[in-house]
């Protein structure tokens, strides 16, 4: 084992290298393993705290997240689709949009009323620069709240845009970037309902127990 | 081995050698994240908690690696770090995780934190070594709060803004407003402001140095002066 003394053989730096990469990642499987359901809950309460602002009727508990409904969406993922049911009525809908913004992806939830207005639309998460583009968060600014009550004829198809591109919201100073893109991802979600109304609100009557 | 210099460690961790204003180190994480003082408070402690443990974690290594291969070991072991500290504020501290998820991988590309294990704590014992971290890492939170303040005041004319939804509640006394309606100055808002600011506190820093280093010159001379001669009687 003489080389074992020797720092500066190959077999010991190989060893000392193999080793450290085998001890780091045998701590991050267990660091891992420790966290992940941990992390899946938060990331449940996120999601189903985002749902209960945009659909104001939900019932408590997480009745909620359970049985959404699947529609393939036009890219390449199904959208999930997370509803509010009273009786054999469906009062809203609700499902994440995806959009691109300055910096990353931007997701979003919208909540929809059957007559396709607008309950609420919340951002989920971002990577907008902070301090400028990160004005679509309630805490920031109410700025995402002018969504509230619009539908796809309220504002015209046309001034679907922020104001800076003659649409009807507002843009913010220093980012123009991040609102326009938010305010086509919020078009297109209401589009897409616009495209799947009757299977959205179909009441699923095979599931009895979403009126309990 | 006992002679260690805690006081002087304390010192360059805070002022003398300080990340930011001392090695002019991490300034690609500095710039990004210092546009609120409660941003650059995240940022700072993060980095402190990895930097006092990779600190500990070298020294305590440090008889078994070999200096050829000292380097990936110290990326690796940065890495696997950064990657826990994630895990754990997502999984614990989820509401500060949501803050400063997005800074919290960045930790990873900061050169200081791999300088600090490669020109001090690869050659100390493991005390020396976790304080140095632990002053680095306050002295590198201090340079953050102190930049993302001048952002912030000049910027947008508040202070702390957000500071409730890093530290709870009980801190929103932290948040303060100095002009409502503030149209905001944009550029200190852009990376290019932070250079700006930077360099103002530099220069800040120069002009302290230079009194500092005026004064101690006059009260040294005087002991040695007298000293000699009671020394002699």
């Amino acid at each position: 084992m003489a080389w074992l003394q020797d720092r500066s053989t190959v077999h010991y730096q190989t060893l000392l290298v193999g080793g450290f990469a085998l001890l780091a990642s045998a701590v991050i499987t267990i660091g891992d393993r420790l966290t992940r359901a941990a992390i899946a809950e938060r990331q449940a309460e996120d999601r189903l705290s985002s749902l209960r602002q945009v659909l104001p009727s939900a019932p408590p508990g997480n009745a909620l997240l359970q049985n959404p409904l699947r529609i393939g969406g036009d890219q390449e993922q199904d959208v999930l689709v997370y509803r509010v049911q009273q009786d054999e009525q469906i009062e809203s809908v609700a499902y994440q949009v995806i959009t691109s913004g300055y910096s990353g992806d931007i997701v979003m939830v919208l909540g929809i009323a059957p007559d396709g207005k607008l309950l609420g639309v919340r951002v989920v998460s971002h990577s907008e620069t902070p301090g400028l583009g990160d004005k679509l968060e309630l805490a920031k600014s109410d700025w995402i709240l002018s969504f509230n009550g619009r539908s796809l004829s309220d504002p015209q198809p046309s001034r679907w845009a922020v104001k800076k591109d003659g649409g009807d919201f507002d843009q913010w100073t220093g980012a123009t970037i991040t609102p326009r893109a938010v305010v086509k991802a919020v078009k297109q979600g209401l589009e897409f309902f616009a495209a799947h109304q009757g299977e959205l609100l179909a009441a699923s009557s095979s599931d009895p127990g979403d009126s309990q | 081995m006992n002679d260690i210099d805690y006081r002087g460690i304390i010192q360059d961790g805070l002022w003398r050698n300080n990340i930011v204003f001392g090695q002019m180190l991490a300034l690609c994480p500095l710039l990004a994240v210092t546009t609120t003082a409660t941003n650059g408070l995240g940022m700072g402690l993060a980095s402190m908690v990895v930097l006092l443990a990779s600190n500990m974690l070298v020294s305590s290594c440090r008889g078994v690696i070999s200096p050829e291969v000292r380097i990936p070991i110290f990326v690796l072991l940065i890495a696997a770090l950064v990657t826990l500290v994630d895990l754990a504020m997502n999984a614990w501290l989820h509401e500060l995780h949501k803050v400063l998820g997005l800074f919290i991988p960045l930790i990873v590309t900061n050169c200081a934190i791999l300088g600090r294990a490669e020109s001090f704590a690869s050659r100390q014992p493991v005390l020396a070594s976790t304080l140095d971290g632990l002053m680095m890492g306050l002295g590198f939170t201090l340079a953050l709060v102190l930049l993302g303040a001048c952002r912030e005041i000049l910027g947008s004319a508040t202070l702390f803004a957000g500071a409730s939804l890093l530290l709870g509640d009980q801190f929103s006394f932290l948040e303060i407003t100095f002009i409502e309606n503030y149209k905001g100055v944009l550029l200190l808002m852009l990376p290019p402001g932070g250079f700006l600011v930077l360099g103002f506190l530099l220069a800040g820093k120069q002009l302290l140095d230079q009194r500092q280093r005026k004064l101690p010159a006059k009260t040294v001379e005087l002991p040695a002066a007298i000293q000699p001669q009671p020394a002699s009687q």
